[in-house]
């Protein structure tokens, strides 16, 4: 039991550690969801207004409404690379060092996607600071209420990520990942309009954001930020994390995958 | 054999249709150096894979220190230290952080972890290295820092797999140097592969001759002198995996009925 902690332990300090090095991922993960927030947010002000919808009291700009959803996107981007960095940790060995530790695979793996969660964690917070020196403000005990919904958001879209991993064989596929994921989860949720201004558009497309896992790791977080807790969103969150999980847990062979680099080398 | 730490036993093992291990069967004995030596493409990382266990178990058995990999590979996996082909430390992190991460892997406390580390990098000569980042280090000293890194968890089994790879000649000298004395005061078992034979120090290690997925001689270097007739190991070894003109025509997968060259070799090295 202890060993287990101290290996997790190890491996949070390991991502962080990686994370402070490499500054261009951190300015990455700021800049994009900043320039959302304000440069396409300040445009489409005017043209969408924001009626008063749960968790908010009264009208709101479009600013304050698609925070939430950037948080999310912030996650969802650091899961997908958090992942991206297990393809490339597979080729280059270090996924190996990581498998030949005499502790249970699943652990190995759980602990892997909590230090993605934690990283994310940091940009989310750097973020939710700016956009409070924008004059973006959300309640300060929000602050600390959303703590364990990232956590919970966090490691679905970082289980995802891994799901992902263990499906896809070279780096280069993950462009498509870019284009066959992560826009349509992040287009097909309630981070940039509220589903009900879906509903008037599509039907269809209402029905689909509403079963995006993506839709629920945002509602979670918009109404944590908002001191309020969205029991459907928790749960549906926490059920989507466990079954990418497991799904990841028993696709992540490391055997499969060398294997077929080999049969497909030699 | 009493002394025996990695006992493999009747080791096949594919990819798909072809055949990478055929039959293999060797023991790796405590506080001496066993080389692997092969040509490439022999099946040397791909033994060194299924000892690490990241391959599907293959046919026959892998255990070490009497702990069956395909049963229990957690216990098998605490008594191996190992050191990959390809480079594996994380290059922005230094020396230090690289041994804590691993030490934490395998459930090593700071406590426990770092007077290990402090001592293994003393005894690679690394010791005023620790606060370094791994990137502005050479590559023999990455070596040496994951030498002391697959030594944290004080395994009995070593591995390394062609561990001299894009190393000059003396840093290559000095890291076979480095491990014949870690086998010889510390009494490790050590398996190092490689495909360069003025790796082998001729009086003291066991040899392992392997050739097209199977072993072609495993004994002490004068017992492999001795049965092929060879004045030299280099001689010896070119005679082994010298497959002659008559096995021209079935390259590639080996006619089953094919036996190792000469018969006498075949045989594993014998009770002392």
């Amino acid at each position: 039991m202890a060993a287990a902690l101290i290996a997790l332990r190890g491996i949070v300090v390991r991502e962080i550690l990686r994370f402070v090095h490499q500054r261009s991922r951190f300015l990455g993960a700021l800049v994009r969801p900043l320039i959302w927030l304000l440069v396409f947010a300040a445009g489409f002000r005017a043209a969408l207004g924001i009626s008063i919808t749960p968790p908010y009291q009264t009208y709101i700009t479009y600013e304050t409404y698609i925070v939430p959803g950037l948080v999310g996107m912030i996650q969802l981007f650091n899961g997908m690379q958090s992942s991206l960095s297990m393809v490339y940790d597979r080729e280059m060995g270090s996924m190996r060092v990581l498998l030949t530790s005499p502790l249970p695979r699943w652990w190995l793996l759980s602990c892997k996607l909590l230090a993605g969660t934690v990283v994310s964690i940091l940009q989310v917070y750097a973020f939710l600071l700016i956009a409070r020196a924008f004059g973006i403000v959300t309640p300060e005990w929000g602050l600390l209420a959303v703590l364990p919904a990232l956590v919970a958001s966090g490691m679905m879209l970082g289980a995802l990520g891994l799901l992902l991993s263990s499906l896809i064989r070279q780096l280069e596929n993950f462009a498509g990942v870019m284009n066959f994921v992560v826009f349509p989860l992040f287009f097909c949720s309630s981070a940039l309009y509220p589903l009900w201004k879906m509903r008037e558009s599509s039907v269809l497309l209402y029905h689909v954001c509403s079963l995006n896992p993506f839709t629920h790791a945002v509602e979670l977080i918009r109404h944590a930020l908002y001191l309020q807790v969205n029991a459907p969103a928790l749960g549906w969150t926490l059920l989507a994390a466990a079954v990418f999980m497991a799904l990841a847990v028993v696709g992540y062979d490391p055997a499969r995958a060398l294997m077929r680099r080999k049969a497909e080398a030699g | 054999m009493a002394d025996a730490v990695l006992t493999l036993r009747s080791l096949s093992f594919a990819y798909g249709a072809r055949k990478a291990l055929d039959d293999v069967s060797f023991t790796v004995p405590r506080g001496r150096v066993t080389v692997l030596l092969g040509p490439n493409g022999a099946g040397k990382s791909t033994l060194m894979t299924l000892i690490a266990g990241l391959l599907a178990p293959p046919l026959g058995t892998i255990t070490v220190l009497g702990h069956d990999m395909a049963r229990a590979p957690r216990r098998a996996l605490a008594q191996t230290g190992i050191v990959f082909q390809q480079p594996t430390l994380d290059l922005d992190l230094t020396v230090a952080q690289n041994l804590r991460v691993f030490a934490a892997l395998h459930g090593l406390g700071r406590r426990i972890a770092e007077p290990r580390i402090a001592e293994e990098l003393a005894r690679l000569e690394m010791a005023e290295r620790a606060g370094d980042t791994v990137r502005t280090l050479n590559g023999g000293h990455r070596r040496r820092v994951e030498i002391a890194r697959a030594l944290l968890h004080r395994p009995t089994l070593l591995l390394l797999d062609e561990p001299t790879v894009g190393l000059d000649v003396p840093t290559r000298a000095r890291l076979v140097d480095h491990v014949h004395a870690l086998a010889r005061d510390e009494g490790l078992a050590v398996l190092w592969t490689t495909h360069l034979i003025d790796e082998v120090d001729t009086a003291a290690d066991q040899v392992v001759v392997l050739h097209r997925g199977r072993v072609r001689a495993a004994a002490p270097v004068a017992e492999i002198l001795c049965a092929t007739g060879a004045a030299d190991l280099s001689a010896a070894f070119a005679r082994l995996t010298d497959d002659g003109d008559e096995d021209a025509g079935g390259s590639g997968q080996g006619p089953p009925g094919r036996q190792a060259p000469p018969p006498a070799l075949a045989v594993v090295r014998g009770a002392p």
